[in-house]
Order: structure tokens, then C-alpha cells, then sequence
């Protein structure tokens, strides 16, 4: 209440903006003021403040400054030093005591936001007293249109129209996440004030998005003034709230949470423009510190006379009162540590997310600061979307020195986080991060999609340096898009998988790992592992404990991440057994299941698997099943889609062509090259947005067509008494029909891509499922592991084992060598060792005979 | 008009001078660098200026004009700092504008105060990169610049190697700042590795035994870390403050800067003693005690530089002129070109007297040696040309040996020995240190055209741990696809690189190559060691430029393949084909084309004609059939 009479000038310009009033002040100007600093530059003593008196004397009455003083103006042109018609009040003890005219609010506390002014320490007195408040200055000459200082924003015009926006938003498109359960032809955020009724939790959320296509000004304002703006939104939300539920019981009063901002979206766009603005920005979460509690009251007693006194952080220091007003005794004055006001803060590093990078540079960190409740929001690793204020605030060399490093510490005080990863393992299915494209880019792929050519034109132009294999450069791309998802849920089969898996094989050196290194590097959620390297944990997840916690944490692998992208597995073959082994649940239901150090889960691993496999003789034996030549478990064979064979043809024509094109690809200028990186850009956007927003179902024409697909290659096989497709197959061509659907744009599946699909299934059969031996198509290969045809001979030359064996007589045991002989002898066919033991093997299932060493007793 | 000592003594002067002229339009900066540009273009003028990678920091004048030949090993955060900000005397309340680009620390007189408020404040962004001197970079390079600096008068007098002068120097130096004194020991010590001059005069060591003592003693903890990505480097590390278009510099990229040396103390003051004091202040504790050590070391071990001119370096061999596209060096080209036959063959003979009288390796490690990455086809790197040298005599440091040659040829090299020891216990990838928010380097992280010779002779059986598994995995990736895939902890990164691998085993290397040869020695001198000296002595210095010249000129070169030829050669692979359809690959082709290529090159042409073809395949059919037969002799051992 003592400061001085009158306060000089003071300098705040908000960025060179606005003058300097150099007015007096009316007397009960409140100390802290002069901090107000608009760069928020203020680590307060930093600042010489030549023109500015000390005022130093606390003077908490200045919160008295009711809502409706406006006469209290002596001079338009006066900056006042009390808030009229300011919300910046509520917060101060005082208002809390005496009320404030907004009815209903009274009765619940007001929390401090240290979140819109973390360097200027509590809103109370930092916005109030610091710029905004007092400084109020007329913008009209009566008086009544007042805007806070170094501002354009008006007050109350300012909480009308947020009010109004509250009132009456309703989103035209409505469809976001977090919107299960709202009605959406309700004003969205009074049901959410509803909502705040119902739980409990003072905190409104508002997407500045809605604001925006509310009313562009009141957005532009809460960008560039948020510490003004947001406390008015506060003050409006809590008015609302309180007079509509007047009973309600909150913690504290309500806050308003912007998010979403669209000014930033990436950190290496930040700059110094940005400082004091509302910003979001994306990004992973390195390090969270402890936390700190920041001391925002201090409470103090007198030793002799007990008197207390309540000193509020200043510029991140207190006070300590030298002298006790009561006694008048020096330096009696103790701080009472848990009497006083702590806050809670944390600092988080947060790192540009590896998408945003540029190539070849070092990804960007900015510190965070969190306060309160969202301190221990985010952990280490978290992709998260951050709304919050950028501040910029100078570095002192040495309190000693005059001179300051000329260079500001900038940090983000946190308003708003929104996880970006959480739907990834807890999934919600729906596809959250559709990737927006802009109009021209929409009509440009969707102009694209209508060539007659697409597909040949989209298949050629991935990995355009691996020469020909066109149906498989076309069977990837149908897995670049994938089927549509189905949910059968309710009749508990669950989700049906939409992913395609492709499993190549072939001769070493026919660029397999370069088609997977394309695939990795086209599509955004692409993980490529080598089957050598990578252990069972390194493809799901693991438990780690956090060494500085001591928390578990879940770390998830390859395949997680790849959810909704496509795992990349090299060297196939070479994984081992038990790794191998989770891929099953994986290829076919889309989980993963973990029960490791007591976590229990299913996560989602709904990812296409991309594999390559060398053959086990490391070339390819032409006279072997697909099956022998990789030596990989039917069980998980059958599950790939479609099997590929990459060999290296023998044709002239192909030598031809193929040499055309590696000369071509050793002399070609830079120029040619980028034309060709172009095209991958547009390939990804044409991918993203036909796996973003087209899903098409099945025609009646396509279902028909299916089915007789389907049935006509279960005949093929049963003319030769086996089984030659199953349910898995028909399951795959429909995906495959889907696929291609996509790729043309088409919501409807039609029977051009039930013929492709077939088609490209044949053509993949053709290769993988032939048999050597009889030249036929035969998917038990794929399915069973054996063609039909070397069953039975397995069968028959099992016969003609026995056979000999009984002609033997009666003998109780055979030399097993002997025996070998003997049956070479009689066969007309050669008869490997191989074949000799598998026969043997097949009678002892049969309790014929046992095989002990080098005998063969008969039972 | 200032005269020269003025801009590289004191460019500040010349700064201001544009600053106050210019002062209420902000195109003063641009009037700057475009003073500097001209400045630097007069006569020679870039070798007046001293450079950080000769002169030891210490006897650099501070603020004055430097120059810095380095890779860029990390960036880290952009910084906002005060472009123009205003003080306010105290006594007299006048105000001052000042600019704040190219300094640490906003300055102001004794009677003076920074006005942080005032409206002409301008904050203005600029970005700090770590570098580092060029990895591996061969002696013979920075003794050529060395001599290319020492050559001219310098007209300077804040380099002067005179006795006398230097310690007047640093008397006056440790007047104005006496705290620096102690730091200034401690950068000798690391700085001083920089300096290869033979002679090292008494002072210096004096110095040099002082630093040892200080780093020992508790006040410095322990010792910076500097990050080279080589072990055993030396040499100044710098924080590059760049200004301008920083977007276009990328990690590992080799540059050129000449700025404005800071080593103020009072930047490394900042972390140490003042915490204490006022650790209420949050803004100081924002960081950890680590990264405050690595952001701002002490400014006398790792000086400021703030750049005024940068620029990417094609390459970094100092008998080259910098850059190819200019006129004057064209003439230098065409002069060269006109005698490369001569140049070339004798390049063919001393290498094949240091690979003990094998003409055919000779051949193909000139190929290897001037091969580059001139593409990449989406994610297919052009142009690698990775050399197996198999054969190589075991025990006899042959390979050390090959190793000293070709760090006599190329401007930057490292050996990498593949021991288990090695592989399991080295630091390959660079990965991210989060608590230190720093990218901590690793021996793959090297610049453009770097030659790794892997030497896998030394390679007993064992067992590789997990460590040992992902550094073989990384130098295949290397070796593959030319990238590096940083550790990022949480996610990895690709970095792409363009290094020169050549792998010396005794039998087929473990790790993939591009092409292998078989080492044929004809003679095994007795003792290894006088052979390959006697060999390099035997050498002319103005014959070991040209090759020199030679291995580093041919990289730039362009190339083409004509239609006609294409025709030609596309017969030949049918042909081919058809002839021996088991052994000829696509992969044979690449080859053939890659050999080709090269060697059209290293003759000087820059066409693929059909003679050349055919020599290119006749050397894959040599190159074949030693390996057939190695591998008949091999059987026949069996």
C-alpha cells in the first residue's frame, strides 16, 4: 500500500511494440509491475531499470481492484496501475476473500497458473500487477474501450466473444478421438462443462482450431497475447460454469487449456518471433526431471513476537523482511518451510520428432517447463503434442559484471500435452494420424488415381532401380495399401487382418534387401530388422526398470512400432526358432502378447510383414519345394500372403534390358535423379491418402466373382485328390481385391481387382508352390509343407520297406546298413538315405519296427 | 578506408564502422559479410588470415579475424541472442546502440547498462555447430597449409612467430585478463597437437608440462571430453556460431569458416561458481551440470568462432584449388590433365612396389582410391567401390605398412583394426548422450572421401558381445549402403557418407565388399619395414604431390557413357550371358560398369569408350581367375 506516489515511466514495449507511457502512476502501483517484461526477459534484477524508482513495498491491496471501477480513470491516456474490468485479478488472495461480482465463483479457490507466467513466478501478482493489468490503457477517448497494455486486447469484448464461442460452437466436422460420447449437434464445449460437473476436473480443454473457425480475430489474439488472453478465457469459462452450476464443488477454479495452436508445428521452425506466442509443437520426450517444488509463498514468523507475515516470490526470490512490523525487532524474521506455498514444476527435454528432421542434420531439443497437475504427465520417449508459451529470457554472466551474455535461454512453459503415441498401444481403431493434405495435392492424387494406368504407373515407379519383377513390385504395392479392417468383434472373431505379408525368397544378390531398404524408407511407419540381429524382445517388447525411477517401463520393439506400417524382415531364414515363433500370433491376429516381470498385455501389432529369405544352400535349387530350398516352418509360411520367388532369369531379352538399365543407372546426371525422388514423394502422399480415407467394401459382382474364384481352385486340386486352397487363401485374395480397390481410389470393390488379385495369387503360387518333381500347383507345399505327390511316395516306398522286410522272414533284427542295400537294390528309383530313414520313420509310427543304432529290430 | 591489419586484427572496428552507418536499416549485416567477402577475395588475401588448425589459440589475438578448416560433428540448439540492444549511461542516461552478432557477450562500458526493454531491441537467431578438425586428416595436408600461411608476409600481428613478439602478446593478454592465465596452460595442452612444426621450442613444453600438472589438480575435474571421432586426435575443438543459411550444413560436412574468434573468459565463469550463489534462479539450473559442461566448455579449450563467411569444402587437399568451378582452376585442370598418362603410370608403379610387385592390385587400388559416391538411385548408393585386398601376408605389418602409403596419398585416412578386442570394446556409431544432450562421436563418423582401411589380418576367432555384433553390423551397412545409422536411443538415424573402405584379410573378408583381390606378391622382402621406407624415400615430394593431385582431382571429374556404347555394352553382357550363363550376374555387370568407369577416369577420360570396356573386363576376368585358382589352391589344402 506504500509504494510510491508516483511511478515513473517505465519501458515495456512488447517487442518494439507500443510506446512508452511515461505517465505517472496512481499511487497504490504495485512493485512487481515494473517487471513486467515483455520479452518476459524478466529474470528481474537482470534489468536495469533506469527510470523506475524501487517500489518495493508489497502492496496485495492492488488485487482489491474491483471488476467495475472504470471511473477510477483520471486520463484516458493513463496507464493505470490497478486492473479495470481485468480478469487478471481473480487470482489474487484478496479476490478470494472479498469475491469478486462473477457469481458462483466465490466459493471454490482459485489455483495459481504458473504455466502462463512461470518466469514472472504467481499469476496473481505477475499478471495482475505485472503490464496487463494496470496498464490499461484507453484506446477511445471515453474511456470504454480499454485493451491491456502493449496489447489490442480488449477485456471485456474479449470474454464476451470466448462466452459466445463457448455457447454456440458446434463442429461442423466432428470427428475427433476425443469426442466419444458428445453430442455433436450440441454446443461441444458446454457438454464438456458438463462434463467438468460430472468428474470433477477444472481443466477445459479448447481446440484453438474451433476457435479459429469461430472467430479469427479472438484466435489471433489468445496466439499472440495467451498470458492475457487465457485468464480472460478463465475468468469467462468460470462464469458460465458457476452460473449454470451453481453447486458445484471444484478443487479450484476452472482453467482453460488451449491446444492445437496451428502456428507451430515443428521445432526447427521456432524463432524469435514466436517468443511470448502461443505455441504447438511435436515431439519426443528425452529427460523429465525430478520435481521441484517452487516455492510460490513464503511464510514467515517473527522469533520474538510471533507475528507472521505472508512474502510472495519475486522474480524467483523472496523477500525476507528485515524487519518484524510488529516488534520492530531486526532480522527476527524465520521462514516457516511447511507454512509456505509450494508449486510443483518439472523440466522436460523435448527432441523434434525423427520425421520433422531434416537429413543429414542433428535433431533439435527445447526444455519444457510443466506445473502443477501435468507435472509426471510424460514420460521418457512419449510422442507428444505440446501447446504451450515460448519464452526467451537473457543469461547473466556474473551478477558482478555489468555485461550480459547476449544470449537468451528459451524454454516452453507447458499449457497443454497431448500424447500422439498412446493410441499405438492402447489402440483405439481408428487411424488418428491421417496425414492432412492440401486441396491441390487431393486433386492432384485424386486426378492421378483416375489414369487407367495407375497401378502399372505406381508399381514402376517404386524402386525404380531394381529392374523388372513387376508382379512383385506390384504384390508390394498392393501391401503398401493393405485391405480394408474389418471388425467381427461382436461375433468374437475379432479383427480380421487387413495387412498383407510378403515373403520373398531367392538367390542372394537378386536385390531382395534393396527392395526391403526401399520399402523402409517409403513408408513412415517402416521398420527394418535383420533376422540375424534381432531377438524375440528386440521384435515385441520388453520390461525395462528405469534406472533412475526405478519404474517399469514398457519398451516396445520392432514390430510395435511398425504398427499400421510395415516390418521389414531380412534374412528370414536366419532368425531363430523362438524368435520366429511370435511372429505367428502377429501375422495372424495382429497382437502381441507380453507377460514379462508382471505386465500383463496385448499390444496392437497390426503391421504388414515384409520378409526376404535366402535359400538354405545359399542358391536356389530348382529341383526343391519352396519349403526345402528355405527350410521355414509351414505353419508361418502360410500365413505370408504371397511368397516370391526373385530369381535370376535366363532370357536374352531380359539380359538386354536389364543391361540398358544398369548403364543407364551409371551415368545418368543428378537432375534425373531428383525427377525420380519426386515421384517417391508423390508415391508416399498417393499412399497416405489411399490408406488415410478410402476403404472399400465389396461389390455383389466381386463377391460372386470371389466365390468362384475360390472354388475353382479348390477343384484343381481335388481332380487330383488334394486339397488345393483353403479359407486362408480366399481370405487373402479378398484382401489383395481390396488392395487394388484402393489403389484405384474406389470405394467399391469391383471385379477388375478380384482379377488382379487372382491373377497376382497364381502368379506367386506359380513360383513358390510349384511342385519340382510333377510341375503342378500344389499349396499343400505351403500349407502342409509337402507336395501331395511326395507324400504318396514317401507312402509308397514305406510299403516297399516293409514289403522287403517281411520277405526277409523272420528275423527279429536287420542290419541297418544292410537293409539300405538291399532296398537300393530293389528299387528301380535312387533312393537316398534320406528317403531310407523317412520310410523307416514312417513304419516305426506304425509300431512295425524300432531303430536302435545301427539295427533294426522288428516288433 | 581501414587498412588490412584493421579487418584481421580488429574486424569489430569494421563492423561497427558499417553498424553506425547503416544503423536504422537492418541491411548493415548483409554490407558486412559482403566487406568481408571482398576483403577475403583480394590477392591471396585467405592466407593472411591465421588459422585455428596451424596456430595454437593462444597466441590468436581474441576478436580477431581466424580461420577454421573443420567437420561439422554436432548441432546443437539455435540460439536467440541479442541482435541490436541499447545501454544506458548511468550518469548521463544517454543511450547507445550496439550490434550483438559476432559476440558472446553483450558489452557495455563501466558506466553503462543494458537496457533489456528497450523498443530497439532486436532478437535474432543464429545456430551453434560443434566442430571438429577434419578426422584422420593426413600430416602431409596440414603441413601444406601450414606452408601455404607461412609463405606470405603476414601482415598481421596477431600471428607472428617471432619470440619476442608472442610474449609481449600474452603479457598484455594476461594483463587485461588475469583469470585467463590458468585456462590458457590448459588449452596449450590440447590446442598445442595442432601444431606440427617440428621444432617445439622450450617455452612451449615448458607450458605444455604445467597443463599436464593443472589437469591433474581437482579444480578441473575431470577432463573434456572433445568428442573427435577418432581416437588419439588432436587439435582445436570450436563451437561455430553461424549466422546465415545454416539449414544447408549438414552433420559430418567439411567447412571452411573464417570469424570472429571469441575466448572471453567470462563464458566459462558462468557454470562454476555462480550456481551456488543463486540457485533459486531457475533459469541456471535448466540444465544439467553435464551439458553445461559440454554447451559452454571453458572458451580457452574450445574457443568461439562467429562466422562471417563459411563455406562447404569439396575436399580438403591443399594442392587443389578450393573450388573447381572457377576459371583459374580450370586452367589448373586442363594443365593437369595434359600430363596425367605419365602421372598415372608411375602412381601404377610405386603402388605396385608397395604391394610387394602385384600390378593387378595396383591397378584396382587406384580404382578404389579415387571411387566416390556420385548418387544414390533411391536407396542404392552409386559409385562405392569397396576393395577386399585378400592374401595379405600375415605377420609381417604389411598392411600397417600399405596403411602409412596411402595416408601419404589421400588428404584424410584412419586404420581400423578389427580385432574381437577391438570390435567389442569400441565406440563405431556415434550415439546420442541425452543427459549431455550431445551427439557422442564414434570412429564412423567421418567426413566425405575419407578412407578407411580395415584391417582384418588381425582377427583372431572369438566371441563378439552385443557391442561387437552391432559395430560388424554397422561397418556392413557402411560398406553396403554408404549410411551410418546413429544411435538415438530411443529411434536411429541414417546419416549417408561417402568413405572410401578398403579391407585387408587374409582369406575372403567377413564383411561384404564390392570387389575382391587377391593379393599375388611377387617378392617378400626380408624385412618389410625398410622395403616400404626405402620405397617412400625413394619418391620425389613434387611426384608425391602429383599423386596427391592426381587421386583427389579424379573424384570431381563428370562422366558419361554414350549411346553407342551403351549398345555395345549391352551386346556384351547378352553375349555373355549366353555363353556362361552360371557366372555372369547382374551383379558382375554393376561391377564391370563400376571398374569401367573408374577406369576411363583414371586415365583422364571422361566418356566410356569400347577399349576401355574391354579393359575393364579383361581385368575382372584376371581378377576372377586368381580367386578360381586361390580357391583350387585352397581345396587342393583341404
Amino acid at each position: 500500500m506504500s509504494s510510491p506516489a508516483s511511478t515513473p515511466s517505465r519501458r515495456r514495449s512488447k517487442r518494439g511494440r507500443g510506446s512508452n507511457p511515461s505517465t505517472p502512476q496512481d499511487a497504490r502501483s504495485p512493485p512487481s509491475q515494473k517487471r513486467r517484461t515483455e520479452d518476459s526477459t524478466s529474470t528481474g534484477d537482470l534489468q536495469p531499470m533506469p527510470t523506475s524508482p524501487p517500489a518495493d513495498v508489497q502492496s496485495p491491496g492492488a488485487a482489491d481492484a474491483l471488476f467495475s471501477s472504470p471511473p477510477q480513470f483520471r486520463h484516458s491516456a493513463i496507464p493505470l496501475d490497478f486492473d479495470i474490468s481485468s480478469p487478471l485479478t481473480y487470482g489474487t488472495p484478496s479476490s478470494r476473500v472479498e469475491g469478486t461480482p462473477r457469481s458462483g465463483i466465490r466459493g471454490t479457490p482459485v489455483r495459481q497458473r504458473p504455466d502462463l507466467g512461470s518466469v514472472c513466478k504467481a499469476r496473481q501478482v505477475d499478471l495482475h500487477s505485472d503490464g496487463p493489468t494496470e496498464d490499461v490503457t484507453t484506446e477511445q477517448s471515453l474511456g470504454q474501450r480499454l485493451v491491456i497494455w502493449g496489447t489490442d486486447v480488449n477485456v471485456a469484448s474479449c470474454k464476451e466473444k470466448f462466452q459466445r464461442f463457448l455457447q454456440r460452437f458446434i463442429d461442423p466436422i466432428a470427428k475427433e478421438d476425443e469426442d466419444v460420447g458428445l453430442n455433436l449437434n450440441e454446443p461441444r464445449y458446454m457438454q464438456r462443462l458438463e462434463e467438468i460437473n460430472i468428474v470433477g476436473e477444472p481443466f477445459l480443454n479448447v481446440n484453438c482450431d474451433h476457435l479459429r473457425s469461430f472467430d479469427e480475430n479472438l484466435y489471433r489474439q489468445l496466439i499472440c497475447y495467451p498470458q492475457e488472453v487465457i485468464p480472460t478465457f478463465d475468468m469467462a469459462v468460470n462464469e458460465i460454469f458457476f452460473d449454470r452450476y451453481p453447486d458445484s464443488i471444484l478443487e479450484h477454479q476452472i482453467q482453460v487449456r488451449p491446444y492445437n495452436a496451428l502456428k507451430t508445428r515443428n521445432m526447427r521452425s521456432l524463432n524469435p518471433e514466436d517468443i511470448d506466442q502461443l505455441i504447438t509443437i511435436n515431439g519426443m520426450v528425452i529427460r523429465t526431471s525430478q520435481l521441484m517444488p517452487e516455492m510460490q509463498e513464503a511464510f514467515f514468523k517473527c522469533q520474538v513476537c510471533s507475528y507472521t507475515t505472508r512474502v510472495e516470490i519475486d522474480r524467483g526470490r523472496i523477500a525476507e523482511p528485515s524487519v518484524c512490523k510488529n516488534c520492530n525487532t531486526t532480522h527476527s524474521m524465520a521462514l516457516i518451510h511447511n507454512r509456505s506455498m509450494f508449486s510443483d514444476k518439472q523440466l522436460i527435454k523435448l527432441q523434434e520428432s525423427p520425421e520433422d528432421m531434416p537429413p543429414g542434420q542433428t535433431p533439435h531439443t527445447v526444455v519444457l517447463f510443466a506445473h502443477n497437475d501435468l507435472v509426471d504427465k510424460v514420460q521418457p520417449g512419449d510422442r507428444v503434442n505440446v501447446t504451450g508459451i515460448y519464452r526467451a529470457v537473457p543469461i547473466r554472466v556474473n551478477p558482478r559484471v555489468s555485461s550480459v551474455k547476449s544470449v537468451y535461454k528459451t524454454h516452453i512453459d507447458v499449457i497443454h500435452y497431448r500424447k500422439t503415441d498412446s493410441k499405438r498401444l492402447h489402440g483405439v481403431d481408428e487411424e488418428t494420424e491421417q496425414k492432412i493434405f492440401t486441396e491441390e495435392r487431393v486433386k492432384m492424387l485424386k486426378e492421378l488415381s483416375e489414369k487407367t494406368d495407375i497401378y502399372e504407373r505406381l508399381s514402376s515407379a517404386l524402386a525404380p532401380s531394381i529392374y523388372e519383377h513387376e508382379d512383385i513390385k506390384k504384390g508390394i504395392l498392393l501391401q503398401l495399401f493393405g485391405g480394408s479392417r474389418k471388425d467381427f468383434t461382436h461375433t468374437g472373431r475379432g479383427n480380421f487382418r487387413a495387412e498383407i505379408n510378403i515373403l520373398l525368397c531367392g538367390d542372394p544378390g537378386t536385390s531382395k534387401s534393396q527392395l526391403l531398404q526401399y520399402v523402409y524408407n517409403l513408408v513412415p511407419r517402416g521398420q527394418y530388422t535383420s533376422g540375424r540381429g534381432s531377438s524375440a524382445v528386440g521384435l515385441t517388447a520388453y520390461v525395462m526398470k528405469d534406472p533412475e525411477t526405478r519404474q517399469l517401463v514398457l519398451q516396445t520393439g520392432a514390430l510395435v512400432l511398425s504398427d499400421n506400417g510395415i516390418c521389414c524382415i531380412d534374412e528370414f531364414d536366419k532368425m531363430n526358432e523362438s524368435t520366429r515363433s511370435v511372429l505367428h500370433e502377429v501375422m495372424e491376429q495382429q497382437t502381441l502378447s507380453i507377460a514379462k516381470a508382471g505386465i500383463i498385455c496385448q499390444l496392437n501389432a497390426r503391421t504388414s510383414i515384409l520378409a526376404a529369405a535366402n535359400p538354405i544352400e545359399s542358391q536356389w535349387n530348382p529341383k526343391k519345394t519352396t519349403i526345402e530350398n528355405i527350410q521355414l516352418p509351414h505353419t508361418l509360411l502360410s500365413r505370408f500372403d504371397l511368397i516370391f520367388l526373385m530369381l535370376d532369369p535366363r532370357d536374352e531379352a531380359y539380359d538386354r534390358r536389364l543391361a540398358r538399365h544398369l548403364v543407364s543407372l551409371y551415368y545418368h546426371s543428378e537432375e534425373k535423379m531428383e525427377e525420380e525422388y519426386m515421384d517417391m514423394a508423390v508415391l508416399r502422399d498417393y499412399i497416405a491418402y489411399a490408406r488415410g480415407y478410402v476403404a472399400p467394401r465389396l461389390g455383389e459382382e466381386a463377391s460372386q466373382a470371389l466365390i468362384e474364384a475360390y472354388v475353382d481352385m479348390r477343384k484343381i486340386g481335388s481332380g487330383r485328390g488334394m486339397v488345393s486352397a483353403y479359407p486362408r487363401q480366399l481370405e487373402s485374395l479378398i484382401r489383395l481385391a481390396e488392395a487394388h480397390a484402393k489403389v484405384r481410389f474406389s470405394e467399391k470393390v469391383e471385379t477388375v481387382d478380384v482379377e488382379e488379385a487372382k491373377r497376382l495369387h497364381r502368379e506367386a503360387l506359380k513360383q513358390s508352390a510349384t511342385d519340382p518333381r510333377t510341375g503342378i500347383v500344389d499349396i499343400s507345399i505351403l500349407t502342409t509343407g509337402m507336395s501331395a505327390t511326395a507324400r504318396k511316395r514317401r507312402e509308397e516306398l514305406a510299403q516297399a520297406l516293409r514289403k522287403l522286410i517281411q520277405s526277409k522272414g523272420k528275423a527279429p533284427s536287420l542290419k541297418y546298413q544292410q537293409l539300405f542295400e538291399d532296398l537300393r537294390a530293389q528299387s528301380d528309383a535312387a533312393i537316398t538315405k534320406e528317403m531310407f530313414e523317412e520310410a523307416l520313420r514312417a513304419l516305426a509310427d506304425d509300431d512295425f519296427l524300432t531303430v536302435t543304432g545301427k539295427t533294426v529290430r522288428l516288433l | 578506408m581501414p587498412c588490412v591489419a584493421d579487418w584481421l586484427n580488429n574486424p569489430f572496428s569494421i563492423v561497427q564502422g558499417i553498424f553506425t552507418q547503416n544503423v536504422p536499416n537492418s541491411d548493415w549485416e548483409k554490407k558486412v559479410t559482403e566487406y568481408f567477402k571482398e576483403k577475403l577475395k583480394e590477392n591471396n588475401a585467405t592466407n593472411w588470415v591465421p588459422s585455428l588448425n596451424d596456430v595454437p589459440v593462444h597466441y590468436l589475438k581474441p576478436n580477431s579475424l581466424v580461420k577454421f578448416r573443420c567437420m561439422v560433428q554436432d548441432m546443437f540448439d539455435p540460439e536467440f541472442y541479442m541482435g541490436v540492444y541499447e545501454t544506458v549511461d548511468t550518469n548521463t542516461n544517454a543511450r547507445v546502440l550496439h550490434f550483438g552478432k559476432y559476440r558472446d557477450v553483450a558489452e557495455c562500458g563501466p558506466q553503462q547498462e543494458i537496457d533489456l526493454n528497450s523498443s530497439q531491441t532486436i532478437t535474432s537467431e543464429r545456430q551453434t555447430f560443434y566442430c571438429v578438425p577434419v578426422p584422420g586428416e593426413s600430416a602431409w595436408v596440414k603441413e601444406a597449409y601450414i606452408s601455404a600461411s607461412q609463405d606470405r608476409v603476414s601482415p598481421s600481428t596477431s600471428y607472428t612467430p617471432s619470440r619476442h613478439k608472442r610474449s609481449y602478446e600474452e603479457d598484455e593478454d594476461m594483463d587485461l585478463h588475469p583469470s585467463k592465465q590458468k585456462e590458457q596452460h590448459l588449452g596449450n595442452d590440447l590446442c598445442g597437437g595442432s601444431d606440427i612444426h617440428g621444432c617445439v621450442e622450450p617455452k612451449r613444453l615448458e607450458t605444455e608440462a604445467s597443463a599436464g600438472h593443472h589437469l591433474a589438480s581437482p579444480n578441473c575435474s575431470p577432463p573434456l571430453d572433445l568428442n573427435f571421432p577418432l581416437p588419439g586426435e588432436k587439435g582445436p575443438a570450436c563451437l561455430v556460431k553461424v549466422y546465415e543459411s545454416w539449414e544447408s550444413f549438414k552433420v559430418n560436412d567439411v567447412l571452411e569458416v573464417y570469424g570472429i574468434l571469441s575466448v572471453d573468459p567470462v563464458l566459462s565463469i558462468v557454470n562454476s561458481d555462480e550456481r551456488e550463489g543463486s540457485a533459486l534462479d531457475l533459469m541456471e539450473c535448466m540444465d544439467t551440470a553435464e551439458e553445461q559442461r559440454v554447451h559452454s566448455p571453458p572458451a580457452s579449450l574450445v574457443p568461439r568462432i562467429h562466422v562471417i563467411l563459411a563455406q562447404k569444402l569439396q575436399h580438403i587437399n591443399p594442392l587443389l584449388p578450393a573450388c573447381l568451378k572457377e576459371e583459374e582452376s580450370k586452367t589448373f585442370v586442363s594443365n593437369f590433365m595434359s600430363e596425367l598418362s605419365p602421372v598415372r603410370a608411375e602412381l601404377l608403379g610405386f603402388l605396385t612396389h608397395a604391394l610387394l610387385g602385384d600390378s593387378l592390385a595396383a591397378e584396382y587400388l587406384i580404382l578404389h582410391l579415387i571411387s566416390t559416391v556420385y548418387a544414390r538411385r533411391d536407396v542404392l548408393p552409386l559409385g562405392k567401390f569397396t576393395l577386399n585386398l585378400s592374401g595379405c601376408p600375415r605377420h609381417s605389418a604389411f598392411t600397417e605398412h600399405v596403411y602409412r602409403i596411402i595416408q601419404q596419398l589421400v588428404p584424410a585416412s584412419h586404420r581400423l583394426q578389427m580385432t574381437i578386442e577391438n570390435m567389442n570394446h569400441s565406440r563405431l556409431i556415434p550415439h546420442k548422450d541425452y543427459a549431455a544432450n550431445r551427439l557422442v562421436s564414434g570412429v564412423l563418423q567421418l567426413a566425405s572421401n575419407t578412407s578407411l582401411v580395415i584391417d582384418e589380418t588381425q582377427l583372431e576367432q572369438g566371441q563378439l558381445d552385443t557391442t561387437g555384433v552391432h559395430n560388424v553390423t554397422a561397418l556392413g551397412n557402411l560398406i553396403t549402403w554408404q549410411k551410418v545409422d546413429y544411435d538415438f536411443s530411443y529411434h536411429q538415424m541414417e546419416f549417408p557418407c561417402n568413405i572410401n573402405v578398403l579391407i585387408t584379410s587374409e582369406g575372403r573378408s567377413l564383411l561384404p565388399s564390392d570387389c575382391q583381390v587377391h593379393l599375388q606378391p611377387q617378392l617378400i622382402p626380408p624385412n618389410m619395414e625398410e622395403y616400404m621406407n626405402s620405397l617412400l624415400t625413394a619418391v620425389l615430394p613434387s611426384v608425391l604431390n602429383k599423386f596427391r593431385i592426381y587421386l583427389s582431382l579424379l573424384r570431381l571429374l563428370d562422366y558419361s557413357i554414350s549411346d553407342e556404347v551403351t549398345k555395345a555394352v549391352e551386346e556384351d553382357f547378352v553375349e555373355m550371358r549366353k555363353s556362361d550363363p552360371e557366372s555372369i550376374t547382374a551383379d558382375d555387370l554393376h561391377r564391370t560398369l563400376l571398374v569401367a568407369r573408374f577406369l576411363s577416369l583414371s586415365a583422364g577420360q571422361t566418356t566410356l569408350s569400347r577399349e576401355r570396356w574391354l579393359r575393364a573386363k579383361q581385368l575382372e576376368a584376371l581378377r576372377k581367375g586368381r580367386l578360381q585358382q586361390q580357391k583350387c589352391v585352397n581345396g587342393n589344402e583341404l
